[in-house]
């Protein structure tokens, strides 16, 4: 999977700032695909498994996971100011564009050929979203229990439509205590 | 529309991000509610404009709180809503953080993530076949879809462009 070397980011401040900027602005559609996309296969910063290590434990935390991990990313590489830096570089443009939007919305509120590229683009983000998951499902362990439970949040989320902190709290005790018992 | 209680929005925002495991969509409708149903700051057809807008838009998806916040508010507006969503990242996350760069081999800690990670990945499975379905109306949409993922699989091109490529698919009426 991992066909070159890894380079990790020596000086934190700056690169993390500059490269949670460009995270946050490409940020169509799932800001986590975009975080693998520059962290895993441009920039190298992380290998496949490491960032899903990290995506694990951004999602089981409160808050936007694709925060949570910005704030993760940034502490491994720079420790508090790297936090910081990551963060400040995640938010900061994307409140000016938002801003931006509040006001074109107040001016012109919906143009039919805005609303038609707005379609276009949602169908490729969905595209997008589905090949990054295929991408990391490739990092499983090919073994049947691992790709069971992932299939039974698929069901419980996706297809009966249940709230999903109930199928978490279902599912994640006995994920765990099996990943335990298998390492000891 | 009532008048703005900012503090009053802000707390009710920062418990929500403190209990909102699985990210901003699990919140939503209790935003809806405090926004549109109790407080009437905005309409349920501005609210799901604004919230359309903020998912297209580049930026965190929890950013359509900044956008009401903008909406209803102005500066004070974003400020109010956009800082309890720093909460929780900036005290449990970097605590969480910390303990796993300082205990990467921690026997509980590799047991979380190993067993976790496939739940996880089933449950962005699901998002993006909700996804799918909510915005593909006839066989077309899938095409273009499956057209995607193909590319992304197959090619390193920079994903910005097929984002532009379903802009014009779509300004031109081909989905």
């Amino acid at each position: 999977m991992e066909q070159t070397e890894l380079s990790r980011p020596r000086n934190s401040a700056l690169p993390l700032f500059l490269t949670f900027s460009r995270i946050t602005l490409s940020g169509f559609g799932g800001l986590t695909f975009w975080t693998r996309y520059v962290l895993v296969e441009r920039e190298r910063w992380l290998t496949q498994r490491e960032f899903l290590d990290l995506l694990v434990l951004a999602q089981l935390l409160p808050g936007p996971n694709a925060l949570n991990l910005t704030v993760m990313v940034g502490y491994r590489f720079g420790r508090w100011t790297g936090a910081a830096a990551a963060v400040a570089g995640f938010l900061t443009c994307p409140c000016l564009v938002v801003i931006g939007l509040g006001v074109l919305y107040e001016h012109y509120g919906a143009l039919p050929q805005f609303q038609r590229a707005l379609t276009g683009m949602s169908i490729v983000a969905a595209g997008l979203l589905l090949s990054f998951v295929i991408k990391l499902a490739t990092v499983l362990p090919r073994r049947l229990l691992p790709w069971l439970f992932g299939a039974l949040a698929f069901v419980g989320v996706g297809v009966l439509r249940w709230p999903l902190p109930w199928v978490v709290a279902a599912l994640a005790p006995w994920a765990v205590a099996i990943a335990w018992k298998e390492q000891s | 529309m009532d008048r703005v209680d900012l503090g009053g929005w802000f707390l009710h925002l920062l418990i929500l991000w403190f209990v909102a495991i699985g990210g901003p969509a699990t919140i939503l409708p209790d935003v809806q509610r405090y926004v549109v149903e109790v407080h009437h700051l905005v309409t349920n057809k501005e609210f799901a404009e604004l919230y359309t807008l903020a998912q297209v838009a580049p930026g965190p998806n929890a950013m359509y709180v900044t956008l009401i916040g903008w909406h209803v508010a102005g500066l004070p507006g974003v400020a109010a809503t956009t800082l309890p969503l720093l909460v929780p990242a900036s005290t449990l996350t970097l605590l969480v953080g910390h303990l796993n760069e300082r205990y990467p081999n921690a026997p509980l800690g590799r047991a979380i993530r190993r067993g976790l990670a496939p739940i996880t990945i089933g449950l962005m499975f699901a998002s993006a076949t909700i996804l799918m379905r909510a915005v593909n109306h006839d066989w077309r949409g899938y095409l273009m879809t499956l057209l995607t993922v193909t590319v992304v699989l197959l090619k390193r091109w920079n994903p910005l462009w097929l984002l532009a490529g379903g802009a014009l698919a779509g300004i031109f009426g081909l989905v």
